[in-house]
């Protein structure tokens, strides 16, 4: 026995290493673990309740098995052990014990399965989700607001989400807010919350969905009342006009206006400005400068990361569907001026 | 082509004469080496893949490997160790050890097994060549639709893996048909049904489910192939196909196979553990019911891993609960296998230590999987890494441990040699640390926000040591695996000389010599209990040299010409080549035929 000792401690400390790395470190934005909407809270206490029952069950049946080879473990000059067959009390016993366990599993389950299948209440915020590689978009029906990567939804109102995709599967996962579910072509799934606290969580999709799936990040901005109110009157707004931009904005706006050769090539191709512009394949970008990211939450929003994700979008993330279109420092500049008056 | 056996041990082959002998061999055993050594080299190249995923994720931000090269990567490393891995490794097991469980001298359809492994080599040799080509799969080893439809992925890597797998299923299906034959039909007098050693039963049922299983993928990759190369629309949703008809299709074949892969090391635990605690299994109709039941239940439980596409509660609920059910006959197989050790004298030679390491963390992925069947909490567990925590306690722990064990085990057996314990037992604990260090924090990982399939992350989320703690485990697994492969290399030379039986066990297969010979038996044996050498009524004494000259089927290289010309059709496929696709099928129009009028006598 005494050889075992030393790996089976060096086993036992290296679990205890990572129980506090989890327990000392952190924060953890993006953790599962610590909800705050009414959804996250009803899928935690679920899995609260599943793991204090498996930790149980773990920890009686492995100290069984550590019992039974360190009772009964071969010494010297034993006689044989007795031809055992079977017992059937015993057999029916832990088949039985694992079933009554499983209904206090089982019970929660189902209810907790009812309770957030996604049905909204009188009055909820209904907000249209859009998967696109490697993007997020969101329509709000009620305010007319289209916007990417960041959802702004009020405190301690209903949220519904209305999730679609335009193109591969993705799925829609703020951990802190609750569950994910799948963005699916001509499918419609629905995630229903009440989130609790104000704050900006971060999520990311979940569903392998290509190249950039790891790029695919989003936040959701919880608000107080006023303060999402304000964030709606500014996302209504009509955008900057024309006369009041600058020599360079302006000169910003020709390059965003121009078609190119080929036409793909063109901002506006893909791109929506209010009053400019109706391209859908890419973000609406009438009020980009109001977002506090770009490229679905890798960089934060400045006109550096701005003039960089121009010049070569695929160097940041790769196989973005936008492509590098040759600008010159110039015009990469003006672009940036104008992009940046978009609040 | 009958051979004698005295002609057999009296060649002293040449080189050439080595090689054509084994591409010409009908004998289940010298199939099942070559199955083992060729699973084993798939898993190492799926092991290698792991240890660049891994050091690629050691911290945030990285950029070892490309996002491109990283999707190739996880798609190989699953589609390498489910398919050209754990399987083989099990099928080395049913080739070799089977047959003479079950008192037989050789397979139900000895040139069919020989087709089946050159149909698996083919196949795995055509998914990985799509690396050299660059084109190496990158749509996951679920391959979802329309992710990769001709319109999402273009490229040839999708194609190598659609045609991949359907050849790979060909050696399957083959293999199944044949298990299943042999152990219903071969068994030696007096080795009834409820005699058979658990590890046949398992094989038995993991080959009904193989035969049950794989028609349905097979089903699921057509479509996708005719949707890929012929234009049809069954994942097409602007043509009203379906995206979750294939996840529906994928994952009935794809919860059974996870039985598949796992019966067969259950099946080895529950030779072992009986071996090395003097005592026979408790329980051995309920184990083998259990095994039975899961086989079963498994049929019935595919959609849990689909709770977050939006079935609707009442399917929610439904999966939920018979994924739960089917963790009772799990549980029960655990306590027989404790109660067989109760009472017993436990042997900590390598193979049990291997069988123990098996129960230990099956235990730890059974109940993550009792966390996930909860289809609510589920929906913060899917797709993240706490389901990559889980598949690997349930498949390095448990089905590459229960392999593992059964190498140990059978080792001298297949080759006269014992292994070395020492280095068996450092192999065991480094690799039980290993997986440790690298699989128990991706639970946390998981739960703490972290999605699988990333080829990088932020630092924000603040998951970058217990990333690089992962990262050591994995690196330590792979210094275990090198201290194997020593020990094999050691123990060529070394090893202790077995004998017939170096553990004392208890079946058929350790009555005969080590290595057995040709012929297995010298006469077929006459089975009175189901534990032959530890019962009280002692059977018949198998006499060393037969008694009588024993007919054994000579060699043919048929079925290596027909699985050749599945591999031509395939790189027809591959190719978009009509005429090569029908000059592969010549071939194997030809193999077939001269393989049915073949003198071959059995």
């Amino acid at each position: 026995m005494h050889f075992h000792r030393v790996p089976l401690v060096a086993a036992i400390g290296s679990i205890s290493l990572v129980l506090f790395l989890v327990a000392c470190g952190g924060p953890f934005p993006q953790s599962a673990l610590h909800p705050t909407s009414d959804f996250g809270y009803a899928l935690d206490d679920l899995f609260r309740t599943i793991f204090w029952l498996a930790l149980g069950v773990f920890v009686v049946v492995e100290s069984l098995l550590v019992y039974v080879i360190v009772r009964y473990r071969a010494r010297p000059g034993q006689p044989p052990p007795p031809r055992v067959h079977g017992n059937t009390l015993l057999e029916a016993a832990w088949t039985l014990a694992p079933a009554v366990i499983l209904m206090f599993v089982a019970v929660p389950t189902i209810q907790t399965v009812f309770r957030t299948d996604g049905s909204a209440p009188e009055g909820a915020l209904e907000i249209d989700v859009i998967g696109h590689q490697w993007w997020w978009e969101y329509r709000y029906p009620e305010y007319g607001i289209v916007t990417a990567n960041e959802l702004h939804v009020p405190r301690g109102r209903p949220v519904v989400l209305k999730l679609t995709s335009a193109d591969v599967i993705h799925s829609f996962w703020a951990p802190r807010i609750g569950g994910k579910r799948d963005a699916i072509q001509r499918r419609q799934n629905r995630l229903a919350f009440t989130a609790d606290s104000v704050g900006v969580f971060m999520g990311q999709c979940a569903e392998f969905c290509g190249e950039s799936h790891a790029r695919m990040g989003l936040r959701v901005l919880v608000q107080d009342s006023s303060d999402f109110a304000a964030w709606v009157a500014a996302q209504t707004a009509p955008p900057v006009p024309e006369d009041s931009l600058t020599e360079l904005e302006r000169r910003g706006l020709e390059e965003f206006r121009e078609i190119r050769d080929p036409a793909s090539n063109s901002c506006i191709a893909c791109h929506a400005v209010q009053g400019i512009s109706a391209g859908v394949l890419g973000p609406n970008l009438t009020h980009v400068a109001s977002r506090g990211t770009i490229a679905a939450g890798m960089l934060p929003n400045d006109s550096a990361n701005l003039a960089r994700w121009l010049r070569d979008p695929k160097a940041i993330k790769p196989g973005s569907k936008m492509p590098a279109i040759g600008l010159s420092t110039d015009e990469i500049e003006a672009l940036v001026a104008y992009l940046r008056r978009l609040r | 082509m009958a051979t004698a056996v005295a002609e057999v041990k009296a060649e002293k082959a040449s080189l050439g004469s080595t090689l054509w002998s084994w591409l010409t061999t009908t004998d289940h055993k010298r199939i099942g080496i070559l199955y083992g050594v060729t699973a084993f080299v798939f898993f190492l190249i799926g092991g290698l893949e792991a240890l660049i995923i891994r050091a690629q994720l050691a911290h945030s931000g990285n950029d070892l490997v490309s996002a491109e090269t990283f999707n190739q990567l996880f798609t190989m490393h699953g589609t390498t160790m489910i398919f050209l891995a754990v399987m083989p490794l099990s099928a080395a097991f049913f080739n070799y050890i089977v047959p003479l469980q079950i008192g037989a001298r050789d397979v139900a359809f000895p040139r069919l097994n020989a087709f089946s492994y050159w149909v698996f080599l083919f196949g795995g040799l055509l998914l990985n060549a799509s690396f050299l080509f660059g084109a190496a799969p990158d749509g996951g080893w679920f391959g979802y639709p329309n992710l990769t439809s001709k319109q999402y992925s273009p490229g040839l890597n999708i194609d190598f893996w659609v045609i991949g797998l359907q050849v790979l299923g060909i050696a399957s299906l083959a293999a199944g048909f044949n298990f299943v034959v042999t152990i219903i039909n071969l068994r030696a007098p007096g080795m009834r049904m409820m005699r058979l050693p658990v590890f046949t039963w398992m094989t038995l049922v993991t080959q009904f489910l193989v035969i049950t299983a794989f028609p349905v993928i097979t089903v699921a990759l057509v479509f996708l192939m005719f949707d890929r190369f012929f234009g049809t629309t069954f994942y097409s949703t602007a043509a009203g196909g379906d995206l979750l008809l294939w996840q529906h299709l994928f994952w009935l074949f794809g919860h059974p196979e996870v039985y598949i892969l796992i019966l067969p090391a259950m099946g080895i635990v529950s030779e072992v553990l009986p071996t090395f605690s003097r005592k026979p299994l408790f329980g051995y109709a309920v184990v083998v019911y259990s095994g039975l039941l899961i086989g079963v239940m498994g049929w019935g439980v595919w959609a849990h891993h689909m709770f977050a596409v939006g079935m609707g509660p009442i399917a929610d609920s439904v999966f939920s609960a018979t994924t739960m059910l089917i963790a009772i006959p799990t549980g029960v197989k655990i306590f027989n296998w404790l109660a067989t050790m109760w009472g017993g004298q436990v042997q900590f030679r390598t193979p049990m230590l291997f069988a123990l390491g098996f129960i230990a963390m099956f235990i730890i992925g059974g109940l993550s999987g009792v966390m996930h069947s909860s289809a609510a909490a589920d929906l913060q567990q899917t797709d993240t890494y706490f389901v990559v925590a889980h598949i690997h306690y349930v498949l390095f722990g448990g089905a590459i441990q229960g392999i593992f064990a059964g190498i140990y085990y059978w080792w001298p057996k297949i080759t006269g040699r014992l292994m070395n314990e020492k280095l068996g037992k450092w192999h065991f604990w480094l690799s039980f640390i290993g997986m440790n260090l690298a699989f128990f924090p991706m639970h946390f990982i998981g739960l703490l926000g972290m999605p699988r399939r990333i080829y990088t992350y932020s630092p924000e989320l603040g998951l970058d040591t217990l990333n690089l703690v992962s990262t050591v485990g994995a690196f330590l697994i792979g210094i275990s695996v090198l201290i194997f492969i020593y020990n094999v290399w050691w123990t060529r030379r070394h090893g202790e000389v077995a004998g017939n039986d170096p553990w004392r066990a208890a079946t058929l297969e350790w009555t005969i010599p080590s290595p057995p010979p040709p012929y297995n038996f010298s006469v077929i044996p006459e089975v009175v209990s189901r534990l032959p050498r530890w019962s009280v009524t002692q059977m018949k004494a198998i006499p060393e040299v037969p008694p009588e000259p024993i007919h054994l089927p000579g060699g043919s290289y048929w079925p290596v010409v027909t699985a050749f010309g599945i591999l031509v059709m395939a790189a027809g496929a591959l190719l978009h080549s009509l005429w090569v696709v029908l000059l592969g099928g010549a071939v194997l129009v030809v193999g077939i035929y001269a393989w049915a009028f073949e003198p071959f006598e059995v």
